[in-house]
């Protein structure tokens, strides 16, 4: 029988790249000089797991240098060797190239063999720069590799052989098979039958064995009881061999059971693998999986099993209804709502990752960062634990890799001399903070640096044209102002935060997922950074209005409020359309009926309803006929079903079976917008 | 055929462990860790226990020799799945009760080889 390794390779990947973070986390937290023994054995662990696993799968060159990996990390475990900082570094780095190797064997991409040869070469150096004297024997052991026309075994278990499990006669059957047997027992150690332990063993054997085994292979069939019997073997006839050698205990060495097992031809069964399942497998990677708690799948059961009880109550009620049982139908359906409703937040659940998937990557980033800008800072997060939904996860990664970067850059003062003169601790602090709140999730944050000066930003914003020198600005509005395009504060260009991507595709992005970005600082006492998103982008908490026989779902978190207008609150602009009055500003009111060409039943403005919207920053009214109520809906895609509208985000469909359309707050001001400038003058 | 506990907190040793005995006719317990081990052999007798030896939790060799002081499993064969290098591991490992090992990388073949000579 021959086993396809390649199968499992899939779930060795993922394990793997969970044991390197494990370790890249554990060598950020260890402690140089008084390395927590705990910590360096989990890191320990999940080097060993990817050796043992690259090397049972077939990828020897992973195999080989986690090996030293491993071996480095042994001797900090046992304490052979201290942790110093350089330790640590190394040992990032080839975390870093161990996560590169895996990604291209993933990939089936040729590895980059000048940088892991480098940094084998290094960690071979370190190895061998005071290195601790190496305990390991050599392989092969007792040298007698000699052959003889056979050999005569003396073999006498201790009485608690048959404790470990062994059996003296697996082993006559082994040696059977390496030539003619011959099996003679002595009885003298048998005890009076009165005192006889039937559970203890006092039989001693000799053997004798003829053929042309070496005295490696018969010592094989006895490695695992070598410490458990007096042993003895002798060539027959005396011929090549010199002497009795009885094997010594304590020389007992992984040599002799290491041929038990062969090594696989790693290399060749590799390519081979490859070329047979590799198509298959990417198609695996790229589908994507995620894996559940146990318990979340439990709930699921548990619900489908009470909505399985709902159902045939209903059933058996359905069979003979009479009016004097609608109670129980109500009591029925209502039970069936709440089944349906828990269900549905199950499932939901299940597609929920801890946030900490993405903050486990900023320790790392930190810890470069602030060496490469020469600050010192300290990483604290709270809420690792908060879920969201997988796909939210992955999007929101690279908006948050940013602001990190940019409070480490910006935000943190350049100097502890700068701190310590503003009464600040020399070490900066960054905190990650994720929480729940109102069915959304806030991820903060937030810097103890510096702050944001309002006015040098207003100047700047100034000086690029983004805004007018006249105009008033409250310190939040001008704060907002970094998110345009085209703004950029710090004086050079720096290699952390000035990569050519700036906040404004932060906040691109962060809209693209239905969040919202705000920020608040003080000068002088450091900024925060509040991402707010929603659970999930399936489904959307929204707001129902009506337009004539329309109906339309607003995105409750892009509401503000909604307002009934009276005639002196609205305005006439000439081009612009109709303005109202709100809160001191004037806002333009978009009707929804001319976007989407739906008639209107009501034609003022003062019988209909005003929803104060915001999108990118800017808030508009929104004229409906009416509000309807306040539901979660099930997102459909447009562009799945239809095409892709401008001002519409998806559709979904309501509980009468109608469907409505769900409303693109910043595609729709960005389409009034363009129809106010296209009105004649 | 006999009931073999697979024991290995790597998710990948564990499926490659369980799939080539599964193919040889065993019947396979599985678990993540010595904890869970020791759990699932008190609740199922198993007829040989094959365990991985640097596990989270609980590892492979406090697992033999809970499982050793076990009535049930006073005889059964047990097996340390370790590598080479870990010479000092067998020793401790025999120290607790193991029958023997097996040494990583291990190719299917010579598992299945291992085992039904253990269980004669």
């Amino acid at each position: 029988m021959t086993t396809d390794m390649t199968q499992f390779l899939q779930t060795f990947y993922e394990e793997s790249f969970e044991g390197l973070e494990i370790m890249e986390s554990g060598l950020l937290n260890l402690d140089v000089g008084a390395a927590d023994s705990e910590l360096v054995n989990d890191i320990f662990r999940a080097a060993h797991s990817i050796k043992g696993g690259s090397a049972t799968f077939g990828l020897g060159e992973v195999a080989a240098f986690t090996h030293l990996m491993e071996t480095l990390l042994d001797e900090l475990r046992d304490g052979r060797r201290d942790v110093s900082q350089e330790i640590v570094e190394l040992l990032l780095s080839a975390v870093d190239c161990l996560r590169e190797m895996l990604t291209a064997s993933r990939a089936e991409e040729p590895l980059e063999m000048e940088r892991i040869d480098e940094l084998k070469a290094s960690l071979q150096r370190t190895l061998d720069a005071g290195a601790a004297p190496k305990s390991e024997a050599t392989t092969g052991s007792s040298g007698g590799q000699s052959t003889s026309s056979g050999w005569r075994i003396l073999f006498k278990p201790f009485p608690h052989l048959f404790k470990t499990g062994n059996d003296p006669v697996r082993i006559f059957r082994e040696l059977g098979e390496l030539g003619e047997l011959t099996v003679e027992a002595s009885t003298d150690g048998l005890p009076p039958f009165e005192q006889l332990d039937p559970e203890e063993s006092y039989l001693a054997w000799t053997l004798t064995l003829r053929g042309s085994a070496d005295r490696a292979a018969v010592e094989e069939v006895f490695a695992w009881v070598e410490d458990d019997c007096e042993l003895e073997i002798t060539p027959l006839e005396g011929e090549a061999v010199a002497g009795p050698q009885p094997i010594p205990a304590a020389e007992s060495d992984s040599g002799i059971s290491g041929e038990l097992l062969l090594e696989r031809r790693r290399s060749t069964d590799r390519r081979r693998g490859n070329d047979r399942r590799g198509t298959d497998r990417r198609g695996g990677a790229d589908s994507g999986s995620i894996r559940v708690g146990i318990e979340k799948v439990d709930a699921v059961i548990d619900m489908v099993g009470e909505l399985v009880i709902t159902q045939s109550m209903l059933s058996t009620l359905g069979e003979d209804f009479e009016m004097e049982k609608l109670q129980k139908l109500r009591d029925g359906l209502a039970q069936l709502e709440r089944n349906t409703r828990e269900l549905q937040e199950n499932v939901m659940r299940m597609r929920m990752l801890p946030i900490s998937f993405v903050f486990s990557r900023f320790p790392r980033m930190v810890h470069d960062l602030s060496q490469q800008l020469g600050k010192e800072i300290e990483l604290r997060m709270t809420g690792e634990g908060t879920e969201l939904d997988k796909t939210v996860i992955e999007k929101i990664t690279d908006p948050l890799v940013h602001l990190v970067r940019n409070s480490l850059d910006h935000g943190i003062e350049p100097t502890v001399e700068e701190r310590v003169a503003t009464g600040k601790p020399p070490v900066g602090v960054v905190r990650l903070n994720a929480y729940h709140k109102g069915g959304n999730i806030v991820i903060e944050v937030i810097d103890d640096g510096r702050g944001m000066d309002a006015e040098r930003l207003f100047r700047k914003a100034v000086e690029r044209g983004l805004v007018d020198a006249e105009a008033q600005l409250s310190p939040e509005q001008i704060f907002d102002l970094i998110f345009m395009p085209g703004f950029s504060t710090a004086e050079q260009v720096s290699d952390v935060s000035g990569r050519g991507v700036g906040m404004d595709v932060v906040r691109k992005n962060i809209q693209s997922l239905g969040g919202t970005v705000e920020i608040q600082s003080e000068l002088g006492k450091g900024s925060t950074f509040s991402v707010r998103l929603p659970l999930t982008l399936a489904i959307l908490d929204g707001q129902t209005v009506s337009v004539g026989d329309e109906l339309y779902i607003v995105p409750l978190v892009s509401i503000t409020e909604s307002i009934q207008v009276k005639e002196g609150m609205i305005n006439h602009v000439a081009n612009k359309g109709q303005t109202f009055r709100w809160r001191g500003d004037y806002l333009p009111i978009i009707r929804l009926s001319q976007i989407f060409g739906a008639e209107s039943k009501v034609a003022s403005l003062t019988e209909g309803l005003i929803v104060v919207v915001e999108g990118d920053g800017r808030h508009v009214g929104l004229f409906v006929d009416d509000l309807l109520g306040q539901q979660q809906v099930v997102i459909k895609s447009m562009e799945a079903n239809y095409r892709k509208i401008d001002g519409i985000s998806g559709a979904t469909i309501l509980g009468d079976g109608s469907v409505a359309l769900i409303l693109d707050i910043p595609g729709l001001i960005r389409i009034s917008n363009q129809q106010a400038e296209l009105q004649p003058a | 055929m006999a009931t073999i506990l697979a024991v290995d907190d790597s998710a990948s040793m564990r499926q490659m462990v369980s799939f080539t005995l599964k193919g040889a006719g065993f019947t396979v317990v599985e678990a993540g860790d010595g904890q869970q081990a020791l759990d699932a052999a008190k609740r199922t007798k198993v007829d040989l226990v094959l365990t991985d030896v640097n596990m989270p939790v609980m590892d492979g060799i406090t697992l033999i020799k809970e499982l050793r002081a076990l009535p049930t499993y006073k005889f059964t064969p047990m097996l340390m799945l370790t590598t080479e290098s870990a010479a000092h591991k067998k020793a401790e490992g025999k120290a607790a009760g193991a029958t023997g090992w097996i040494v990583k990388p291990f190719n299917p073949d010579q598992l299945v080889a291992t085992i039904k000579k253990v269980l004669g």
